[in-house]
């Protein structure tokens, strides 16, 4: 049996506020195979950030059963299974890019030597090996997101989870990135969860596409990519890339482009 | 740096600008002042709209200046800047220690409400309350408990103490607030993250919520400076303690009408006694200038 990173079962998630229930998700039903690359995309308020803090354990899921890698999110978290970025790249401003990167590795009592050795180890996997000493106010957007990238993967965590993490870059940055991530997941052989609001990105970067929907959240449909190992510049003009883009947009839409084209 | 050299830059002018301004209302305006509605022969009577500006009551700048280095009181007493200066070290003693209570207890306080709402509900109205108290007020309770203690004999508690005591009752309070506010600074983000990486409460408070609070807790550690500098003087003042600059103002200040340039000494001495408190902080806040890098960056 292939083992499960994720593994979610009639998942659901109820916000109470003061004006009522806010159903964010309800009856998710999916899993991520270990080392697969799954993005997660929907309108925005379809719930796709709920459902990763879900994965993470940072809020409990309201109904369904959660199991990352066979066990509770809440064991999982504790365990150090998974690592996470987010949109902001959240550094702590007055550690330089060695010391955020080695932040995990020192709350969880890590001795300083061998600590050394996977920041270094980490600054070169993201290619910031020379900027090790500078602080996050020295970075721009991109590097910072790299660090944070870096910290995820401190603990060679077999599940990354990243909320939109290229959502704030300009497109050059960003599109330099996905290439990146996809040779860093390969690498790293993790699991990766990635939320997303842009279709091609989902696509160029992914295994399967997790469609969603909002009020009430849920998903809608999820796609297979069927796109070999090698993400590469050459993929974003090959026709099969261009279909699935089209695929996954009509998955979206619920109904196909060229009609809507066509008013 | 460059804006801490602005910030000199700004502060000598403006003193510039006080002495120019003394200066100038003394040549310009009338000696005896602006009396309205005085009754003849009757002293004291009337309403002054102008002050006096003869050299009794406004001494030139450099008759102030020059004054510190005379002898204090005839004979061959020493250089009135050595009694001044000796009571400012003294009292600055006083409110190092003053300020150390506060600071410790203002972040004792600050962890504690921070920790347990409850206990910010409980404590916060109280210590809002305590600060509305004057000091004038108990300042002379405090001194007779310690006197009263002092003399029981098992604990020695000196006059001093009171003294630093009551600065760290004023000083205590920016802190507490600033300490409360700073620990609930972090981001959502951050916290979000800290809880990823399963840390308990106290690596949360050591790597996050103690370093955030740094741009919070400066200013209140400013401020608990200059507060403790007024605290202790004023209760040097009320419990009559001797040795500190406190007493030497109000000293001075009797011969005011013999000898108009000497209580300006120990006034030099208080301003300086602040500029000290407040250039360690600045010290304190070059030291931690790292945890400030937040303030630059989005
Ligand atoms: N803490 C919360 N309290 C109340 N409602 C929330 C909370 N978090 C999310 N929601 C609601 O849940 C829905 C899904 O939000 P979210 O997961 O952030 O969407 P997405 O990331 O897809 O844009 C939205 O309608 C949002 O308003
Ligand atoms: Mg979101």
């Amino acid at each position: 049996m292939i083992e499960l990173a994720v593994n979610a079962r009639g998942v659901g998630k109820t916000f109470p506020t003061k004006d009522g229930d806010v159903v964010a998700l309800t009856e998710v039903e999916l899993t991520v195979e270990a080392g697969e690359f799954v993005s997660l995309i929907g309108p925005s308020g379809c719930g796709k950030s709920t459902l990763l803090r879900l994965i993470a354990d940072l809020d409990p899921a309201s109904t369904g059963t959660l199991e990352i890698f066979g066990k509770p999110a809440s064991q999982a978290r504790v365990d150090q299974d998974y690592g996470i970025a987010f949109q902001q790249a959240g550094l702590l401003p007055w550690r330089t890019v060695a010391g955020n990167i080695a932040l995990p590795l020192e709350l969880h009592g890590m001795a300083k030597p061998a600590r050394a050795a996977r920041v270094a180890e980490l600054a070169e996997l993201v290619g910031l090996t020379e900027f090790v000493d500078r602080y996050p106010d020295q970075l721009s957007g991109g590097m910072q997101q790299r660090v944070a990238i870096a910290r995820a993967l401190a603990e060679q965590p077999r599940l990354l989870l990243m909320d939109e993490p290229f959502g704030a870059l300009d497109e050059m940055t960003r599109e330099y990135l996905q290439g990146e991530l996809t040779r860093i997941a390969a690498e790293t052989g993790a699991a990766v969860v990635f939320v997303t609001h842009s279709i091609p990105e989902a696509v160029f970067l992914s295994d399967r596409v997790v469609v969603m929907s909002p009020r009430p959240g849920r998903i809608t449909e999820i796609l297979s990519t069927g796109l070999d190992d090698i993400r590469d510049e050459a993929l974003r003009e090959s026709p099969e890339y261009f279909e699935r883009v089209t695929a996954v947009r009509e998955a979206l839409h619920g109904i196909p482009v060229e009609r809507a084209n066509e008013r | 740096m460059t804006r801490q050299r602005a910030g000199i830059a700004w502060g000598a002018l403006g003193v510039l600008a006080v002495m120019a301004l003394w200066e100038l209302y003394k040549a310009l305006g009338p000696a005896e002042g602006f009396v309205v509605g005085a009754i003849a022969g009757k002293t004291g009577s009337g309403v002054m709209l102008l002050p006096r500006t003869n050299d009794r009551a406004m001494p030139h700048i450099w008759d102030m200046v020059a004054r510190l280095f005379q002898s204090t009181s005839g004979g061959d007493t020493p250089p009135l800047i050595v009694p001044v200066v000796t009571a400012c070290l003294t009292t600055l003693g006083i409110v190092a220690v003053g300020w150390l209570i506060g600071v410790t207890v203002g972040l004792l306080l600050g962890l504690v409400m921070q920790r347990w709402r409850l206990a910010e509900w409980g404590l916060l109205p109280w210590i809002v309350v305590s600060q509305t108290v004057p000091l004038i007020a108990f300042a002379p309770i405090l001194a007779s408990i310690g006197s009263q203690v002092d003399r029981a004999g098992s604990i020695p508690w000196p006059q001093w103490l009171s003294v630093a005591i009551i600065a760290s009752y004023l000083a205590f309070f920016p802190v507490a607030v600033g300490v409360l506010r700073g620990l609930e600074a972090p981001d959502r983000i951050h916290l979000d993250l800290m809880r990823t990486y399963a840390a308990g409460y106290w690596q949360t408070l050591l790597s996050l919520r103690l370093p955030a609070a740094v741009p919070h807790l400066l200013p209140a550690l400013r401020l608990a400076a200059a507060s403790a500098v007024v605290g202790a003087v004023v209760a040097e003042v009320s419990i009559g303690m001797r040795g500190g600059i406190g007493r030497m103002l109000i000293q001075l200040a009797g011969q005011g009408s013999s000898d108009p340039a000497a209580p300006w000494g120990p006034t030099f001495g208080s301003i300086a006694l602040g500029l000290v408190a407040a250039g360690t902080v600045a010290l304190i806040g070059f030291g931690l200038r790292n945890y400030r890098r937040g303030e630059a960056t989005s």
